[in-house]
């Protein structure tokens, strides 16, 4: 089972706290991999929110196949960052690609009018046009090309990572608001760095823990909703689509995310007086309701961060929170590691009927379904 | 040389042979008191005997009379191997044997000039039953936990009506926040997933239509289990029409439209909505024939309730006047739909046929959002009469052809926009909860099921020549008779109780096929959850092939 954490804060920080939020969780996964999405970045990427933001991972020809499709679409670079490759230390359980490349770019000049739908679309379209061009011999990964994003997925143990990558001492160049993260890779099938956790697509992350049941239902329907739904590497990749779906596509509200995964008994619908529009999303959509044991963890392209659970509650989840800093995550002893002070009469266990939502100001919302 | 006639018929050509244990048989009289095909007589047999006494031949010959039990021997009307004469017999001295050798299919048409014709469904097994092949294989073991049946709860509905592609739904967002309905949408109910389908007062007696309506009210009633059942074409009780419980039947038309204008006149007096219309093209123990009444059924109560006089029913194989898919769409569909103001499903059964996802990404494509169903009708359906090559060689087996239709809809990515429901031989081997699960994980909403109803009600025949009387008014059993005396054998009490009961195992046992794959809402399409150890029927159905 994984272990999965997101950190929330009104003040940047760096991805040390999420090492430290999932360290002491880690019986809880087996060390395989670390994973995590930065969002609302700080720091060095601060003066550039607007401007999307490449993370890959990649060979020597990797590189010059992405710039090549990228400077052929018309984007133009405007900062680079590397991060710290430590090389001193010997015997790190680390499977690294060569390099790591987190690049902002300007949109074509072409798109200086264009809308926010155009430029989105632009800007998945080309991740995928990137992915697929390095997919061919195993060049590299692309993992996010948005704006406020970065994203990094590592296999081997997260302590080794955290030393590979510099990441146990914090700085202030590498820092977000939002954090999500999960310490261990698919292991259930082949380690596939796109099957770890968080998945991302055009602003949202979703993060998960448990068996996606009902994995061949949400995939064959998902696959021929929109074009960015691809990959299923992981049956959680599911929960990303079906969020996206609901609150991008259909322009839902959030709180109907719930009322598709884990739709309430028929009986009980009846009693409500909203049961006319939910029997038909019942009906409609019952091809992504979810049947198995899971916790997800989402955050919206407006920095809104919730969590929400199976229909039976099969998988444990808690919320802690300080004056300045929300967390969500697996087992409250990471909570305790990284807001030790804070009062534990307000860490909040989430029941299956709920959606508990973290607004930018940190205000905690429990929504009952 | 005297000629000897092979050409007519003798007992030795026949499907069952009665033995008569004369020794055991104390002359009752019941055998042939109960046999309703008049198989057998009480007759008189001479017996002479040759004696010899004392030191030399001295021949004495005695002749006595002995009352037995006789075969009657006919071109047409043979026994049946119901064995109701063994069951009543005090003394087990009569039994039919079924006759392997028989030549009854040759006799049968050389002597008539006639289609053999019977009830029951295909007795010819050319192959195994696939869904026996398949093995629920998916279990939940520390991946997911598997769930209690006992203990957790469980949803087992489907939908029944058109079921909006999500971006259809005509939803907009309020001040609050909240979805809202901006107009008019198809309806859809949600009801158990397995239908009593659709078998009609003149078919069945009205005693056995009658409990299978009395236990569905009080599996509704009393269990909470909303299970449906079809009418059939054959007209129903303005009793029924009139009162609360329509809304548990699901009304047919058919080619015939009998009982219709009944239908049609109680209208403004239905205190309730039936539960859905159900368009029969066709069915999957006979496709391409139109049901079929011989005029022997025709009883002066199905003379009424159907508005016919006594004389053959034979429905016609098509829906007069429609020539196509799209055609019957807007007419057939439109017309029903409306005549309930479109708050009533409107479904359509067809019988499984190479052609039938043809005519599956036709509905899914209909423009009007008013095909509430599609039910295909496999081979191995039962039904009340049909000609017996038409039973045994027609027709196409349900699996493979469910999962197209499933396939079909996921290519055009509209799965569950238009509920499939399946049935064909569904519950042969007597465990339809098994059945029904896999089919769900094919891909079916629902299945639905009529021959094992009958087999609940007593039924005494068989899928392997056993009685099969159904069409001939005679049903041993008093199921599928308009006889005023035949049709009190049955119980309507205990039928009614037996298929409650039936129900309540099924509904258990379903549970006890979800829990181990972690699912407490029905897995429809989770393929993923089934294995087999026939390497065909994986690849056909895109299954795990295991060994």
């Amino acid at each position: 089972m994984c272990r999965i954490g997101a950190i929330k804060s009104n003040e940047y920080f760096h991805p040390a706290k999420t090492l430290e939020l999932m360290r002491s969780q880690q019986k809880g996964h087996d060390n395989s991999g670390f994973a995590f999405v930065m969002q609302d970045l700080g720091g060095i990427f601060e003066p550039y929110k607007d401007l999307p933001v490449l993370s890959m991972a990649c060979t020597d020809m990797g590189i010059r196949i992405a710039e090549d499709i990228l400077h052929s679409a018309g984007f133009v670079r405007v900062m680079q960052w590397t991060p710290d490759i430590n090389n001193t230390e010997k015997n790190l359980n680390i499977s690294p690609m060569p390099n790591y490349v987190f690049e902002v770019f300007n949109y074509p000049k072409m798109y200086k009018y264009a809308t926010q739908e155009e430029k989105e679309e632009l800007l998945l379209d080309t991740r995928l046009k990137l992915r697929q061009a390095l997919e061919d011999n195993d060049n590299g990964y692309v993992y996010s090309f948005w704006p406020d994003t970065l994203m990094l997925k590592e296999i081997g143990n997260p302590k080794d990572i955290g030393t590979y990558f510099n990441l146990n001492t914090p700085n202030n160049d590498f820092v977000s608001k939002i954090i999500t993260v999960q310490c261990r890779q698919n292991t259930n099938y082949d380690i596939v760095r796109y099957a770890a956790h968080p998945f991302f697509l055009q602003g949202y992350t979703v993060l998960a823990n448990g068996e996606n049941t009902f994995y061949e239902k949400n995939k064959l329907f998902q696959k021929n909703l929109f074009k960015g739904y691809i990959g299923f590497e992981s049956d959680s990749q599911c929960f990303l689509y079906t969020l996206h779906y609901i609150n991008k596509i259909l322009k839902w509200p959030l709180k109907y995310f719930k009322h598709v995964i884990t739709p309430l008994e028929y009986e009980e619908i009846l009693r409500r007086e909203d049961r006319e529009v939910l029997l038909r999303i019942k009906a409609s959509l019952a091809h992504l309701e979810i049947n198995g044991p899971n916790t997800i963890i989402g955050v919206n392209p407006d920095g809104t961060m919730f969590v929400t659970c199976d229909s039976k509650k099969l998988r444990p989840v808690v919320i802690g929170r300080d004056k300045n800093t929300v967390i969500i995550t697996s087992e409250v002893c990471g909570i305790n590691e990284v807001l030790p002070d804070r009062d534990t009469t307000e860490d909040i266990y989430p029941n299956e009927r709920e959606t508990v939502v973290i607004d930018n100001n940190l205000r905690i919302e429990r929504w009952k379904q | 040389m005297e000629t000897i006639d092979t050409t007519s018929i003798s007992k030795s050509d026949l499907k069952w042979q009665i033995e008569h244990n004369q020794e055991k048989c104390t002359l009752c009289g019941r055998c042939a008191a109960v046999c309703t095909m008049g198989a057998i007589k009480a007759d008189v047999q001479k017996r002479r005997k040759v004696v010899s006494c004392g030191d030399f031949p001295t021949p004495q010959v005695s002749e006595t009379a002995v009352p037995v039990i006789k075969q009657i021997v006919t071109s047409s009307k043979n026994c049946v191997g119901c064995e109701l004469c063994t069951k009543v017999c005090p003394n087990e001295a009569i039994r039919p044997v079924f006759n392997e050798q028989n030549r009854m299919n040759v006799k049968y048409r050389a002597l008539n000039a006639e289609s053999p014709k019977r009830g029951g469904r295909t007795n010819l097994h050319t192959e195994g039953r696939t869904l026996d092949k398949i093995k629920i294989g998916r279990i939940s073991q520390m991946t997911d936990p598997s769930l209690d049946a006992m203990r957790h709860t469980f949803e087992l509905l489907a939908p029944f009506g058109r079921v909006l592609p999500p971006e259809n739904l005509p939803f907009s967002v309020d001040e609050k926040g909240d979805l809202k309905i901006n107009k008019k949408i198809p309806s859809t109910r949600w009801i158990y997933p397995i239908i009593i389908g659709d078998m009609s007062i003149g078919a069945l007696s009205p005693r056995l239509w009658e409990a299978i309506c009395i236990a569905v009210a009080y599996l509704n009633e009393v269990h909470h289990l909303p299970i449906r059942m079809c009418t059939g074409e054959g007209g129903v009780p303005e009793k029924l029409l009139k009162s609360k419980y329509l809304k548990y039947m699901i009304l047919q038309i058919a080619s015939g439209h009998f009982g219709w204008n009944r239908i049609i006149n109680s209208m403004p007096e239905m205190v309730e909505d039936p539960a859905g219309i159900l368009i029969k093209i066709g069915q999957g123990a006979k496709p391409g024939d139109g049901g079929l009444l011989l005029s022997k059924k025709v009883e002066k109560h199905i003379q009424e309730i159907r508005g016919v006089p006594k004389s053959d029913l034979l429905s016609p194989p098509n829906h007069q006047g429609l020539y196509s898919i799209e055609e019957s769409v807007q007419k057939m569909f439109l017309s029903m739909n409306a005549a309930f103001k479109f708050k009533v499903p409107v479904a359509i059964k067809v019988a499984a046929s190479v052609t039938s996802v043809s005519v599956y990404n036709n509905l899914l494509r209909d423009p009007y959002d008013i095909v509430g169903g599609f039910f295909l009708d496999g081979i191995a359906g039962g039904t009340g009469a049909a000609h017996e090559t038409s039973l045994d060689h027609t027709g196409h087996p349900i699996v493979s052809r469910l999962r197209d239709c499933y396939n079909a809809a996921v290519h055009q990515g509209k799965q569950g926009q238009i509920p499939l429901w399946a049935a064909g031989g569904l519950g042969m081997n007597g465990n339809l909860a098994a059945d029904a699960f896999k089919m769900i994980c094919l891909g079916a909403n629902g299945v639905f099921t009529g021959r094992l109803m009958l087999q609940i009600a007593g039924c005494l025949g068989n899928d392997f020549g056993k009685c099969n009387a159904c069409n001939t008014g005679l049903c041993p059993a008093g199921l599928t008779t308009q006889h005023p005396i035949l049709m009190k054998r049955l119980d309507i009490d205990k039928v009614a109780q037996n298929i409650v009961n039936y129900f309540l195992a099924t509904h258990t046992e379903l549970k006890k096929l979800m829990a181990p794959i972690g699912n407490s809402t029905l897995p429809v399409g989770r393929s993923d959850a089934l294995i087999t150890v026939d390497k065909n029927v994986a690849e056909r159905l895109g299954i795990q092939h295991v060994c």
